[in-house]
């Protein structure tokens, strides 16, 4: 039982870090960024290329994975999303888009980085053996505190810095931040840049565990969804709390019902279903939005 | 950049833009039909650019000669992103454009979505699924492009058992059609060796990015075998570095084809002893021709995939076939008749190997073509043979 449950935390710490970026965004700009997960698949790939091809240090590649996307994600927003927003009304408009994004980047993806599974050499190595309770290795220990490390920065930054405080004020009401002198284009550029930067920064942690491949974008989406319509879509904490659901009930469901073949996620999504028919907002949204 | 500006020449070149001796020679198509995006894509594309590679080389050096013509070899692809919906599509594209010979697709339910419109329109297609029914009678079109795992898994767990001590095996599968009939097909042949099979339901989504806690109860039934059954390039190194992360120490063994490269980044000397089929796989069995192949393939795509040590060959058994009678070119039937008696040698392998048409015993009819069932083994970065069987 040990196992299962260091095993839920390690996931839901990852999860919770990948969903942030995209509530972020949602609750700024009620968009829905289906190109979320190959942001992370570029992260991913930027730590690949410095840390695993070029052998500069983790934490360099780290942060240009990092900068990168948080400079695509600037890119995006005033270049694509804004033009959108202003000139079109209707919500499926800035879908499209995020899913026009979203294949784009896949396209360029595979075509730069090719087909294969990419993997980098571990940061750590090692592994803690608790009486064969509980085996980890030490860099996934690391990711999980460093993921959880991150999740608390982010939040400490959006309670108590300026930006942080004008991106909060924007997500609650936007005319009325608009009215108080908050500039909307600016905090949601600067909003968008930091849901991709956390895309980025998740996918150059994980690469050092799960390696990275081009075709991985859309799944690693979906499962963002799945944690924010958990939570709560545009709720920080509720994205935080989804992963940590989520991650949870992969791992006790994957040794409950182990025997039973595939019947975990079965089990998830009719369970999402049940609940989402109940609790349309989520567990921490709101139900007018 | 480089690799753009390599991919847009390969592109140019496969249309037959830039062929120099395109003017002077007959075009003959060749369709390919497969997985070439997504998390599978490695499948399709190892294909595809295996094709692409041999017909570039072929059209460099003259062309094919079938009957008193010569040709060159254009490759048509179809992304069918997986979906049987789109393989079928993929399928009528290539009816439409006058092509009777198919690569593809790579996964059971795509190859089993085309059976009708490939007999329907003189089709034969070379899957890399491994369904029985495609490949027995009254099924006539479809030819097994490798060797399938109910062929090399039994060889694999026999020598296992017989050399390393093996009694006790686990099973793990993607939950998709294609790993769980080949874990099914496993567990059949472990049991009727009397391996004793302590794990046979435990599956996995195949985007999973973290293995332990799928692994985590298949450790604790304490197998001497792991089977990965089925598993994609892609998920092989997690599985096994998840495993032996665990404290697994014993074998881990798969029967689909895997690269060395992606075992070495994803799982390192983790990874050492992974036993796996192959094609003209290892260095000691290869000839000239397919380090040239291997050479070619590099420079035109920028990194060799050792999924082509298999892929290589169904381009190759279309080409011989048709050169042996080229009244096939037009006429599937004239094709079929000829697999019953064709060989001609089999110019990547070392010694007397020939290419030939097999499948009696699995498929009552000769429905598979002939490549090597080399088992490796992994070891420091690349693959190392482990034993050498043939199918039939």
């Amino acid at each position: 039982m040990e196992q299962v449950i260091a095993n839920g935390l390690y996931l839901g710490a990852q999860y919770a870090l990948i969903a942030l970026g995209l509530t972020l965004i949602f609750a700024l700009m009620n968009v829905l960024n289906f190109a979320h997960g190959q942001m992370y698949v570029l992260g991913g790939f930027v730590t690949y290329v410095i840390y695993g091809q070029l052998g500069l240090p983790f934490v360099v590649a780290l942060i240009a994975s990092a900068i990168t996307l948080a400079a695509v994600g600037a890119l995006i927003e005033i270049y694509l999303f804004r033009p959108v927003i202003r000139k079109s009304h209707r919500e499926e408009s800035t879908m499209l888009l995020a899913a026009a994004i979203a294949f784009f980047l896949d396209a360029v993806i595979l075509l730069l980085f090719g087909e294969k599974q990419r993997g980098v050499p571990k940061i750590l190595d090692g592994v803690l053996n608790w009486d064969f309770r509980i085996i980890m290795p030490y860099d996934r220990i690391a990711i999980g505190v460093l993921a959880i490390l991150i999740i608390a920065a982010f939040i400490l930054y959006m309670q108590y810095s300026k930006t942080g405080r004008a991106m909060r004020a924007l997500a609650q009401d936007r005319v009325a931040a608009q009215l108080m002198g908050v500039q909307v284009d600016r905090y949601s550029m600067i909003g968008f840049a930091i849901g991709a930067m956390l895309a980025g920064v998740v996918g150059g942690l994980l690469v050092t565990i799960t390696g990275v491949n081009s075709g991985i974008g859309g799944p690693i989406s979906i499962k963002a969804f799945m944690m924010v319509m958990i939570g709560g879509a545009g709720v920080v904490s509720g994205a935080i709390a989804g992963g940590f659901i989520l991650g949870m009930a992969e791992s006790v469901g994957l040794t409950v019902f182990s025997g039973y073949g595939d019947v975990t996620y079965l089990i998830i999504f009719a369970s999402l279903m049940v609940f989402l028919a109940i609790r349309p907002q989520g567990l921490m949204g709101k139900p007018w939005g | 950049m480089k690799l753009l500006i390599r991919s847009a020449l390969v592109a140019a070149l496969s249309v037959g833009l830039i062929s120099p001796s395109l003017a002077e020679n007959k075009l003959l198509k060749i369709g390919f039909v497969g997985v070439t995006s997504g998390p599978a894509a490695s499948w399709g594309i190892s294909n595809q650019r295996s094709m692409e590679t041999r017909a570039a080389w072929l059209n460099e050096t003259g062309g094919v000669k079938i009957g008193e013509d010569t040709y060159d070899v254009e490759i048509v692809s179809f992304d069918d992103q997986k979906d049987p919906k789109r393989a079928i599509a993929g399928m009528e594209k290539m009816a439409q454009e006058g092509i009777h010979y198919v690569v593809g697709p790579n996964v059971d339910d795509g190859a089993a979505a085309v059976r009708p419109v490939a007999e329907k329109n003189g089709i034969m297609y070379f899957p890399y699924a491994f369904p029985k029914e495609l490949y027995m009678a009254p099924a006539s079109n479809a030819v097994l492009g490798m060797v399938a795992n109910y062929q090399s898994g039994p060889a694999i767990y026999k020598y296992l058992m017989e050399n390393k001590g093996v009694k006790k095996v686990a099973f793990i599968a993607a939950n998709e059609s294609d790993p769980l009939s080949q874990r099914d097909g496993g567990v059949a042949a472990a049991t009727a060796l009397g391996l004793e099979v302590v794990a046979d339901k435990n599956t996995y989504q195949n985007d999973t990015r973290d293995f332990v806690p799928v692994l985590t109860p298949v450790l604790r039934t304490k197998p001497d075998l792991l089977v990965l059954s089925g598993v994609a390039p892609g998920n092989a190194p997690l599985l096994i570095r998840a495993a032996r992360e665990l404290g697994y120490q014993g074998f881990i063994s798969t029967e689909t084809a895997q690269d060395a490269q992606v075992l070495q980044e994803g799982a390192g000397e983790l990874a050492n002893g992974f036993i796996s089929v192959g094609g003209a796989s290892t260095p000691e069995i290869r000839t000239e021709a397919m380090e040239e192949f291997i050479e070619r393939y590099t420079a035109m795509f920028g990194e060799y995939n050792d999924e082509s040590n298999t892929k290589v060959y169904a381009l190759e058994y279309i080409l011989e076939t048709m050169k042996a009678n080229p009244a096939s070119m037009a006429s599937v039937e004239e094709f079929q008749k000829t697999m019953d008696t064709f060989e001609a040698p089999n110019i990547y392998m070392k010694g007397d190997a020939m290419l030939k048409y097999v499948g009696m015993t699995s498929f009552g009819q000769k429905r598979q073509v002939s490549v090597p069932m080399v088992v490796n083994e992994y070891v420091d970065g690349e693959f190392k043979t482990l034993f050498i069987a043939e199918v039939d």
